[in-house]
């Protein structure tokens, strides 16, 4: 049975590219580029390029990149940077959104009992988070704002120019979480105007376990890991060194090739939401265009996303749900919930997310195999024979 | 893998899946807020042995698959017996669940009782209500 991976929301397969850049660092080239010897110094020099490249793909200074072990790391940091900052000048309010990431929602979580106040801006039917809600929760004491550039599970592309620009109007720091965006859509740090952006490889085709912080020039970082001067002090240990070559030749990759991946995924992910909305009692998540090139998320009434999940599994085809089952709490997924989904609905959500490895044969496969398995699950619902009988009304029509 | 081979072929493959018309007793239990409704219906003789028995279930492959196994667990058996069908004899039969999927055993063990009690109901048969009292802790479905 093929493989269909239709989950690159969550992880990418490593581009071939990209291992290829590795395996020198994985086995003759082990050198530390701390060290001064030549062994040590080739590692430096990988480690030299690959930020370089970052730089370039990013539109910033490779001094504004600070290697991490991931995108959470990544966000952590710069929550603890634009609270700190803040700190320093009696700023202890931070403005974020309900939708945003877990590792930044967590990060707040934390500043909060560290004696921060947190706003968290609500978002639209679609995952929009209004600009003039950012204005008008900014405060005097309003130290960071931390909007994402994409949602990881409906897709929504957030209006961050905007955002940064009325933070910067207001002497306000901004980070965007951009974890979903690198790689699959233009980011330029400097168009967008962010002093912080967080970024993860394993999304773009890189290797897990590497990210990056850009942080603006002039911007002091606080460091989450201590214990040496590696990126400047700003994050202690051992550098990935494969790692890092692995997500730097995998941006470049990505970059180099936007346009084109981005026609075709858009292409695909078109086909699909046009495929699966035929089904009846069915809804898109997010906006219709304003989203992510290969992001399809839905809701089918009347069943539950783990089965669903299993069953496509059964037909070789990798997705992602929201429902709680899956979530891994009694709640289903807090975007479903706060673009309005009800629980009852929110626990048969779908999320597919392609990429440009993605062929049409894979999304023919997909658009034949969801309506089946609903149907199925449909006949065994209880559910579904109310809503079928009248004993319960439809939520989605 | 998440689940037992057993899990899988109840979940892939459910027995006893569908409804009764003019069931002698039906039971459903959860809330479509958790994410799970089980709903059981019993056929049963003059003579109290469960002749036939169907279930219908909106849930995760864990709740479909206990369905399933309690269904089968209990068909042809007498009433008084499916009522000592015990949510732990549920997950033994299929070869265990993840911890966190134990609840949906609990939910097939409560849809059972409920079709019972309620075919006690409609027969006037009385009964200690002490049998039927609720296990279930979810958050959701007291509302």
């Amino acid at each position: 049975m093929n493989t269909i991976y239709a989950d690159n929301a969550a992880t990418t397969r490593l581009s071939k590219t990209a291992l290829d850049a590795m395996m020198p660092y994985l086995t003759d080239q082990y050198g530390n580029p701390s060290s001064l010897h030549t062994v040590g110094q080739l590692a430096a020099e990988a480690l030299f390029g690959a930020r370089k490249t970052m730089a370039e793909c990013l539109n910033c200074d490779p001094k504004e990149i600070i290697f991490t072990g991931g995108g959470s790391e990544a966000d952590n940091q710069a929550l603890l940077t634009g609270a700190e900052l803040g700190a320093k000048k009696g700023k202890k309010h931070i403005i974020s959104d309900v939708i945003e990431h877990h590792a930044i929602l967590h990060s707040l979580k934390r500043l909060e009992k560290q004696g921060f106040e947190v706003t968290l801006l609500p978002v639209d039917g679609e995952g929009r988070v209004d600009p003039d809600d950012v204005r008008k929760a900014i405060r005097p004491d309003t130290a960071l704002v931390s909007i994402m550039m994409a949602n990881n599970e409906i897709g929504t592309l957030e209006p961050v120019k905007e955002i940064a620009a009325i933070c910067h109007e207001n002497g306000v720091l901004f980070h965007t979480d951009a974890v979903q965006a690198v790689g699959h859509i233009p980011v330029d740090v400097k168009d967008i105007g962010c002093d912080m952006l967080s970024l993860a490889g394993h999304k773009f085709h890189g290797p897990k376990g590497v990210g990056a912080l850009y942080a603006r020039k002039g911007l002091l970082v606080s460091s989450l890991i201590e214990g040496g001067a590696q990126e400047r002090g700003k994050r202690a240990g051992t550098e990935n060194i494969a790692g890092i070559v692995g997500m730097a030749t995998a941006l470049k990759e990505a970059v180099d090739n936007l346009d084109a991946n981005m026609a075709k995924i858009t292409k695909l992910r078109d086909r699909l939401i046009e495929g699966l909305s035929v089904i009846s009692h069915s809804i898109l998540n997010g906006p219709r265009d304003n989203r992510l090139p290969g992001n399809v998320n839905m809701c089918f009434e009347g069943i539950e996303g783990e089965s669903l999940l299993l069953l496509l599994d059964q037909k070789g085809i990798c997705a992602s749900s929201g429902s709680a089952c899956t979530s891994g709490s009694l709640d289903p997924s807090h975007v479903l919930l706060a673009i309005g989904r009800i629980h009852d609905v929110a626990h048969g959500s779908l999320r597919l997310s392609l990429c440009e490895y993605n062929t049409e044969e894979d999304i023919e496969a997909i658009i034949k195999a969801v309506p089946e398995i609903v149907d199925y699950l449909r006949r065994i619902s209880p559910v579904w024979q109310d809503l079928q009988e009248g004993k319960r009304s439809y939520v989605i029509q | 893998m998440l689940y037992s081979e057993k899990v899988m072929d109840h979940f892939t493959h459910p027995r006893n899946v569908g409804t009764i018309e003019n069931a002698d007793g039906v039971g459903e239990v959860g809330n479509a807020k958790c994410g799970d409704i089980m709903k059981i219906f019993l056929k049963i003789s003059k003579d109290g042995v469960i002749d036939d028995v169907k279930f219908s279930t909106f849930g995760c492959g864990s709740a479909i698959a206990s369905s399933s196994m309690a269904t089968e667990m209990i068909k042809g058996k007498p009433v008084s017996q499916a009522l000592e069908l015990t949510n732990k004899a549920v997950v033994e039969a299929l070869d265990g669940l993840p911890a966190h999927k134990i609840h949906c055993s609990v939910l097939a063990e409560e849809a059972v009782k409920a079709a019972v009690k309620d075919y006690y109901d409609k027969n006037g048969i009385a009964y200690d209500p002490e049998l039927f009292k609720d296990k279930h802790d979810c958050e959701h479905c007291g509302e």
